[in-house]
């Protein structure tokens, strides 16, 4: 039966939540344009109003998770993210993977951040609000799915539809309209990963947030407070900046663990949609900390957070109107709703233009010219090349706008990304990040007080002579010849050291203040970390054995790939590795199970013990117990031994997925200097047409007790013994004798058991495989005359892997200078936040 | 003044000296005709080329030849103009392939054949889907 129920009622939140936000920006509207008691009249009015709207958001998130959890799959939504066998964390994250759970995901964020500014401010509220509840309306619509009749006007894509509402042209569903689909269709795979359940959230907190710093510059434009919107914006543009990097990062922290193209960047457009205006994000906060302290750059201020929000903006545009389809690798199908998002975009940036024009001559800004030894100057410079770095990537990035925008015209037009992306983005953003390197570290010293040409030389040789020589010596020690990094790096250790003598200086005084020093510290050791991970990663799968592992491969991929036998060791740089076969991930297991001790049950998600599970000696499972697999992952279990006798084991992946593809994953050794890490270029049998071809078979006349071998193994039959036909499912006249023969692989004795069988005189064979050693045996026949049996075997290629490995030297700098970048966040916001609590109950704000 | 002058001039020289070096570097999206003839003259620079996947008349997708070892793959695109063309992919067959709505190939001619370098897959099955297919209706 179609549980219709909760599909309406998300449905009618989806609308009570559009209706009441549009109610509440007229009801914030006409209290930011009255006084006294009307103007509490209208805020009650329109505050009960956003309330309603916020419980209504969270009532469309409850429907639509509860339709996911529940299985609802007459759904579309449910039935195309999810699946029966998705545990909670994913289907959670199987939420927002679709576009209309992550606008709701946006605009859930967006209500409670409206929350929290209706409960923190006084003067701001109503025109802060106005801005706020005008873009939940926008937001909201996107999901709301309605078409106008009419004109047959869709507006928003709705996430509560049925299967057959979806697919109005499928016969099946045509006959069948009540039918629901057994079964989901999964989650990619590749988005099974639990960053998948953190980045997106964390990321579309940073897209919610960068609206706070863009209402409260609307609202000051609007009411005319010029300079008083800067100190209760100032704290959110901070958290902001902080969120949507840390959410950048997570995205490319998800990406190295998870992909196989072995880094955390990709310049893919989608990447870099939010790369940019996370840079004029940061570049507007640092202008807007200036204007605090010395009345310049009020106007630059006023632009850059405008144009931050808009380039969010811009960049939502991109990624989902489908106009990134031919560039980028994230593929984004359009569901109809560019011309809304075109809409959403061209109606903020009118509104901004307008407002500000209306004003702009009315703006105070400084006449003094900037002193080159003041800290506007530097600072005016750092956000300056944090722009351009911004205006180099999107530039490029915009190429398939420019072209529609021609062919809309009538004109053709057909450029294309530069093909070497990496390339093409790092020769500018390279020497960008040195300048700001240098800023950064030069710049803290104005910060404190007043400097000439004097006092800054003083304040900076010992940095700079400290930084010749760490640099002079790390630059010998690691070899770097190169410019652009001999240059980066030096600039930023200039950095991490000036900004650490700032910071030394202010643990004595004033350890409120050392955001920016430390801040500043986090990002030059991001820098430090990029410039090795990403400048000096190393193939050491170095196939150095002069034989080429598949013949007619590219010469790339037969160079840079070890080939591995298993249990075959082999040497790899200063390792040696030792495939030990495939490995099932067990439900409640701590520790993987050999893939051929499991045999599948009806079920795929189970499997049937094929013998004891026993790991450390401990028993887990009894022969012909069903176990609850993750039937998705097969690992490979690679044991390393470093030269220096270190011992580590590697698991990289495959996930199975019919419909969507086996993907692989990398699996990493993480430690102090470096990553190593390793992926699987290939490995054989994962498809299920892809069956193992056995050799002609063998036979060998033997004793009992005597030795023979078997694709150069040695085997003894030990004991041959009746076994009790029932036991097998067999009828009680059959009669069923088994041989135990023990064969002696590299890594072990393995016993195996072929059947023989007679019923009415009909005889049967059941052989048994040993897919570690390549083998299979058949208990061919019994010859009591001579006292001897007939063992037929037969040989197919051993199991192997192709492993690709890659050292990362220095990649845990960037994720330390991450986390130092946060923490300095986390100080700045707390200062800043203190100040305006401090106006705003003086009552000024 | 004058350092305000002279600041702005640098940003519109750097921002100048940006969109040569984005102009210089682009690539562009081009017809097997054109790509053709681009090889021919000696261009060797890697170009886009966006196509579809040849289909027989029951709209089965045909002429995928992935190699023996299955590291690399070769097949036929049909571009914008129609014109159908052998494409070598130096990497395993991508699994989305045969369900892709667009695919755009990115590198340029070696002789007769299409040497592709990346490939770009546009495809419905991983956001939006046409119908479901019987298979898992069933």
């Amino acid at each position: 039966m179609i549980h219709s129920f909760i599909g309406n009622l998300g449905h009618l939140f989806v609308i009570v939540a559009l209706i009441t936000s549009l109610v509440a920006t007229i009801a914030y509207f006409k209290a930011s344009n009255t006084t006294g008691t009307e103007e509490e009249g209208w805020k009650q009015y329109a505050r009960i109003f956003f309330y309603i709207h916020a419980v209504a958001v969270v009532g469309v998130v409850y429907s639509l998770f509860h339709i996911i959890y529940n299985n609802y799959y007459e759904y579309h939504y449910a039935w195309s993210v999810s699946s029966k066998t998705l545990p909670l964390h994913y289907m959670i994250s199987s939420f927002w993977q679709n576009q209309e759970g992550s606008f709701l995901l946006w605009i859930f964020w967006e209500a409670v951040l409206g929350i929290i500014i209706i409960n923190t401010n006084k003067y701001w509220e109503a025109p802060v609000m106005t801005v706020f509840s005008l873009v939940q309306a926008f937001l909201a619509s996107m999901i709301v799915g309605v078409v106008i009749p009419g004109i047959n006007l869709k507006i928003g894509s709705d996430p509560f539809i049925l299967l057959r509402d979806a697919f109005p042209n499928d016969e099946f569903l045509k006959i069948n309209p009540d039918f629901i689909p057994p079964d989901g269709r999964g989650m990619n795979p590749l988005l099974q990963n639990y960053w998948m359940v953190i980045h997106p959230p964390t990321l579309f907190l940073g897209f919610a947030t960068t609206l706070v710093p863009f209402a409260y510059c609307i609202a000051g434009l609007w009411k005319k407070r010029f300079k008083e919107w800067i100190r209760p914006a100032l704290p959110w543009a901070l958290f902001s900046a902080m969120v949507l990097g840390v959410g950048i990062l997570m995205g490319g922290y998800w990406a190295y663990e998870t992909l196989t193209f072995g880094g955390y960047w990709n310049w893919d457009p989608v990447e870099n949609a939010v790369y940019v205006p996370w840079l004029v994000l940061v570049a507007s906060y640092h202008t807007m900390i200036t204007y605090k302290n010395s009345n310049t750059a009020l106007k630059t201020s006023i632009i850059l957070v405008i144009a931050t929000f808009i380039l969010i903006l811009y960049s939502t545009f991109l990624t989902r109107s489908g106009i990134l389809g031919n560039s980028s690798v994230h593929s984004f199908v359009d569901l109809g709703l560019s011309g809304q998002l075109l809409l959403y975009l061209m109606a903020f940036m009118a509104i901004s233009v307008f407002l500000s024009a209306r004003v702009w001559r009315q703006i105070p800004s400084s006449q003094k010219e900037i002193a080159t030894y003041s800290r506007e100057f530097w600072i005016f410079m750092g956000a300056t090349t944090l722009c351009l770095m911004g205006f180099q990537v999107i530039v490029p990035t915009s190429f398939p706008v420019y072209n529609s925008i021609i062919e809309w015209f009538g004109g053709t037009s057909n450029i294309a990304l530069p093909s070497d992306q990496v390339s093409f983005y790092t020769q500018w953003q390279l020497w960008f990040a040195a300048i700001l390197a240098i800023l950064s570290g030069t710049g803290q010293f104005f910060w404190w007080k007043k400097m000439d040409k004097k006092d800054l030389i003083n304040a900076i040789t010992y940095p700079i002579l400290l930084t010749l020589i760490v640099a002079g010596i790390i630059l010998v020690v690691a070899g770097i010849s190169d410019i652009g990094y001999i240059v980066l790096l030096t600039t930023s250790i200039y950095a991490v050291i000036s900004n650490g003598k700032i910071l030394l200086r202010l643990f004595k005084s004033n350890i409120k203040l050392s955001g920016g020093a430390v801040t500043h510290i986090g990002m030059a050791l991001m820098l430090i970390g990029i410039l090795f991970s990403s400048g000096y990663s190393k193939v050491v799968s170095l196939n150095t054995s002069g034989i080429r592992i598949f013949k007619d491969a590219e010469d790339e991929f037969n160079l840079e790939n070890v080939l591995l036998f298993i249990n075959e060791p082999r040497a790899m740089d200063k390792y040696n590795l030792n495939y030990k076969g495939r490995r099932v991930e067990v439900k409640g297991l701590s520790k993987y199970v050999n893939y051929h001790d499991l045999g599948p049950a009806e079920d795929e998600t189970k499997a049937i013990a094929k013998k004891d599970i026993i790991i450390d000696g401990r028993k887990y499972a009894d022969k012909g117990d069903t176990l609850d697999i993750y039937h998705e992952n097969i690992y490979f279990e690679i044991d390393f031994t470093s030269n220096s006798g270190q011992k580590f084991t590697l698991y990289p992946r495959v996930q199975l997925n019919p419909t969507m593809g086996n993907v692989g994953s990398p699996d990493i050794k993480r430690s102090i200097q470096s990553d190593l890490y390793t992926h699987l270029s290939y490995a054989p049998y994962l498809s299920p047409d892809e069956e193992v071809e056995w050799s002609e078979p063998e036979d060998h006349e033997v004793k009992l007790g005597e030795q023979f071998f078997i694709n150069d193994y040695v085997t003894i039959v030990e004991k041959v013994e009746r076994v009790n036909a029932t036991d097998l499912g067999l009828n009680d006249s059959d009669i069923a004798i088994k041989a135990i023969i023990k064969v002696f692989g590299e890594a072990g004795e393995y016993i195996v058991e072929p059947l023989y069988l007679i019923r009415d005189r009909m005889v049967a064979r059941i052989p048994e495989a040993v897919e570690d050693l390549g083998i299979k045996i058949t208990f061919l026949n019994i010859h009591p005359e001579t006292n001897s049996f007939t063992i037929q075997t037969s040989t197919t290629q051993k199991d192997y892997v192709v492993l690709k490995a890659l050292e990362k030297p220095m990649i845990n700098v960037l994720w330390i200078g991450t986390l130092i970048l946060v923490f300095g966040f986390f100080i700045a916001i707390y200062r800043r936040y203190t100040e305006f609590i401090k106006m705003r109950d003086k009552g000024r704000e | 003044m004058k350092t305000s002058y002279i600041f702005g001039l640098v940003i519109i020289a750097v921002a100048v000296a940006i969109i040569i070096s984005t102009a210089g570097d682009a690539s562009s999206y081009v017809t097997f005709k054109d790509a053709k003839e681009m090889a021919e003259n000696g261009d060797e620079s890697s170009i886009h080329v966006v196509g579809q996947l040849k289909k027989n008349e029951h709209g089965k997708v045909v002429g995928i030849q992935p190699s023996q070892d299955k590291l690399s793959v070769t097949f036929v695109l049909v571009d914008e103009n129609g014109q159908e063309q052998r494409v070598f992919y130096k990497e395993p067959m991508p699994t989305d392939l045969m369900k892709s709505e667009n695919v755009v190939v990115i590198g340029s001619y070696k002789n007769d054949i299409f040497m592709a370098d990346k490939l770009l897959l546009k495809c419905p099955s991983k956001y939006q889907e046409e119908s479901i297919s019987i298979s898992e209706a069933n």
